[in-house]
C-alpha cells in the first residue's frame, strides 16, 4: 500500500461530481493538481484515475477496468435492477459519500397541475425525463398510469411545448425548475455521490478497498 | 445475406472452438480421474420438475408447450437435472454418487447487455457426501481442473450461505425485516443495508455486527475472532479449511458476506475469482435440500464453470492484461490508452 490509494483504479465522474470527488482524493493525499488543471486527459494513469461522466461509471467498474468508482444514487437506481429480484449492474455500494446533494422530483407547469387533469380525464399521464426506469417505477408504485418520454437533453422543454404533462428530473436548487415556471409536486427520493466496487476486486484486493473506506468514513464521508 | 440470430446466443467457429475444446477436454480429464462419470441431459425438462428446486433468480426463463399442452422449460443450469436424475435413476444406488457435466444452459438476460442467455457450464456434483469431507473434495476438484486448464492466478473465495440468516435470527431480527436486509446484501448495497437497518429500528451492536460481519474477507485469520451469534456457520468453513491441502488453501479467500441469489444453496458457497476477468468465472457450493424435494434426501455439492468466462480469463492471463490487471503496469496501460 505504497500510493495514498493502495495502488487502486479509481472511475471519477466528470460533470457536478467532479470538484467534490477531486477534494475527497486529494483528502486521501494523491496528488490532484493535473487531474484539476487538464479537463481533456482522460487517464491519469500514474494516480491510477480514469475520468468519464457519471452514468459510465459503474459500466467501468462492473467491467473491472476500475476497482472502485464514485457515482450518483440516481445513476445505480436507473442502472440498477428493473424489478426485484432482476439483476442490475454487479457493483457493490460500499459507503454513501454525502455530496452531490440532489432530489430526484415530479414536476409540472405552475397553476392547476395538468398532469392530474390528464389521468382524470384521458386515464394516463405523460412524463418526460432522462430517467424512465426511476420514473416508471415510481408512477407505478403510486399507482398511476404514465407514458415515459425518454429525452436525452433539456427535459424542461417538454412540458413547455405540451408533449407531456409532466417530467422527472434531477434538482440540487431548483432554479431552472423556477425559470421555465414550472413547480416540485412530488419528490421522489434524495440522491448523493455513492463509493462503488468491483465485485471481483472488492475480494482479490480486500485490504485495500477496505483501507480507502475506513480513510473516507473516518474523514466524515 | 445477413440472417441474425437471437440476441445473447452466438455462433462458435473453428478457430475459437478448438481453443474451448482444449479447455474442456483438460477439465474433463480431472473430472474423470476425480471418479465423476459425464452426463448428458435434455436441455427442455417440464418446467413443474424444474420448479421444485427453487432457483429464484436463476428459474428458467424460456419456455414452450409440447403438443399435449405441457409446459416445457430450457434448463438454466444443471445442478437440478442432475438432482432428478439421482431421485428417477438412481433411488437405490449406494452414495456417494459422482457426475460431470459439459451443457448448454439458458438464463434470461437484461436487455441491451449483450450477455449470454446461452451458457456453456462445466461442472460436478458430488451427491451423498455431506459436509465437511463433500465440500473439500468439491474445491480439491476445483483447483486441479483449473491448474490443468493453465489459468495461474486465481482465487477461490468460500463462504457460508446460512450464516447471514443465522446471524440475524440470533440478533433477533424481526421476521419481516429479514427479507429487506438479505435482499441489499445479496446486491452487496452496504449503503441499503444501513439504510434498511435504520428502518427496522436495528441499532447498536447488532446493527453494527449485521454489516461488519459480511464484509469479513481473507485469509483463515478472519475465522478466528468471529461474534458468537455466526459461530455455526464459521465453524463449519473452519473444518472445510482444516481438511484443504496446502496448494488449495492457499488459493482460497474466506467471505463471511457471500451469499447467493439461487434458493437452493444451504451451507457451504463458493465463488471463482481471476484478476483478468471483472466477474465470476464460476461457483457452487452445498445443497443438502434439493435431493430431499426430488424424493431422495442426499447431502450434496457442486461447482459450474462458465466455459466462456474461464477462456476468456485465459486470454487475459496469457497477453497480461484483462479487467484487474491492466494496470499493473502503468507503461502497458498508456500504450493502450
Amino acid at each position: 500500500m505504497n500510493s495514498p490509494t493502495n495502488g487502486l483504479t479509481i472511475a471519477v465522474p466528470r460533470g457536478a461530481l467532479f470538484s467534490g470527488t477531486v477534494d475527497l482524493l486529494a483528502g486521501l493525499g494523491l496528488n490532484t493538481d493535473e487531474l484539476r488543471s487538464n479537463d481533456r486527459k482522460l487517464l491519469f494513469a500514474d494516480i491510477g484515475v480514469i475520468t468519464m461522466r457519471p452514468s459510465d461509471v459503474p459500466t467501468y467498474v462492473e467491467a473491472g477496468a476500475a476497482d472502485i468508482g464514485i457515482t450518483g444514487k440516481d445513476v445505480l437506481l436507473e442502472q440498477g435492477a428493473e424489478a426485484p429480484g432482476a439483476r442490475g449492474r454487479a457493483v457493490y455500494e460500499l459507503l454513501d459519500l454525502g455530496y452531490g446533494r440532489c432530489t430526484m422530483v415530479l414536476a409540472s407547469k405552475a397553476g392547476p397541475d395538468p398532469a392530474v387533469e390528464a389521468l382524470r380525464r384521458l386515464g394516463v399521464m405523460r412524463v418526460a425525463t432522462k430517467y424512465p426506469r426511476i420514473a416508471a417505477r415510481h408512477l407505478e408504485e403510486t399507482g398511476r398510469q404514465a407514458e415515459i418520454v425518454e429525452v436525452k437533453g433539456s427535459v424542461e422543454l417538454a412540458p413547455l411545448t405540451g408533449i407531456v404533462e409532466a417530467i422527472v428530473d434531477l434538482t440540487a436548487t431548483g432554479t431552472t425548475l423556477r425559470e421555465n415556471n414550472l413547480v416540485v409536486r412530488e419528490e421522489i427520493l434524495v440522491c448523493t455521490a455513492r463509493l462503488v466496487a468491483n465485485p471481483v476486486a472488492h475480494k482479490l484486493k480486500a485490504a485495500e478497498i477496505d483501507d480507502v473506506v475506513a480513510r473516507l468514513r473516518a474523514a466524515g464521508a | 445475406m445477413i440472417h441474425p440470430i437471437p440476441s445473447g446466443t452466438r455462433d462458435v467457429l473453428p478457430d475459437e472452438t478448438r481453443e474451448v475444446r482444449a479447455i474442456t477436454d483438460a477439465l474433463r480429464g480431472v473430472f474423470e480421474r476425480h471418479g465423476y462419470g459425464e452426463v448428458y441431459t435434455p436441455a427442455l425438462e417440464y418446467e413443474s420438475v424444474l420448479e421444485r428446486a427453487d432457483m429464484a433468480e436463476a428459474r428458467p426463463a424460456y419456455r414452450v408447450f409440447d403438443e399435449s399442452g405441457n409446459v416445457l422449460a430450457l434448463r438454466s443450469d444443471m445442478t437440478v437435472p442432475i438432482a432428478r436424475v439421482v431421485a428417477t435413476r438412481y433411488a437405490s444406488s449406494d452414495p456417494p454418487l459422482r457426475f460431470c457435466y459439459f451443457a448448454h444452459c439458458y438464463r434470461g438476460v437484461p436487455p441491451q447487455r449483450g450477455q449470454p442467455r446461452e451458457l456453456l457450464q462445466a461442472g460436478i456434483e458430488l451427491i451423498g457426501s455431506p459436509a465437511p469431507q463433500g465440500t473439500v473434495e468439491a474445491l480439491t476438484v476445483l483447483c486441479h481442473a483449473l491448474d490443468a486448464t493453465g489459468l495461474k492466478d486465481y482465487r477461490i473465495g468460500v463462504g457460508d450461505a446460512s450464516l447471514f440468516p443465522a446471524l440475524m435470527a440470533s440478533l433477533d431480527v424481526p421476521q419481516d425485516a429479514r427479507a429487506a436486509l438479505l435482499e441489499a446484501l445479496v446486491r452487496r448495497d452496504f449503503v441499503g443495508l444501513g439504510q434498511a437497518l435504520a428502518d427496522s429500528g436495528i441499532t447498536g451492536e447488532a446493527a453494527e455486527l449485521l454489516v461488519d460481519v459480511p464484509q469479513r474477507r481473507g485469509g483463515p485469520e478472519i475465522l478466528a475472532d468471529t461474534p458468537a451469534p455466526a459461530e455455526d456457520a464459521v465453524t463449519g468453513l473452519r473444518g472445510v479449511h482444516e481438511l484443504l491441502e496446502p496448494e488449495v488453501a492457499a488459493r482460497v479467500i474466506f467471505d463471511l458476506g457471500l451469499v447467493r441469489n439461487i434458493g437452493y444453496y444451504t451451507g457451504a458457497i463458493f465463488d471463482v475469482y481471476d484478476p483478468a476477468l471483472g466477474a465470476p468465472i464460476g461457483g457452487g457450493g452445498r445443497y443438502d435440500d434439493l435431493l430431499g424435494r426430488f424424493g431422495r434426501r442426499l447431502p450434496a455439492v457442486g461447482f459450474a464453470l462458465g466455459v466462456d468466462r474461464l477462456h476468456i480469463a485465459l486470454a487475459g492471463e496469457e497477453r497480461g492484461t484483462g479487467a484487474l490487471l491492466a494496470r499493473s503496469d502503468p507503461g502497458a496501460e498508456r500504450e493502450g490508452a
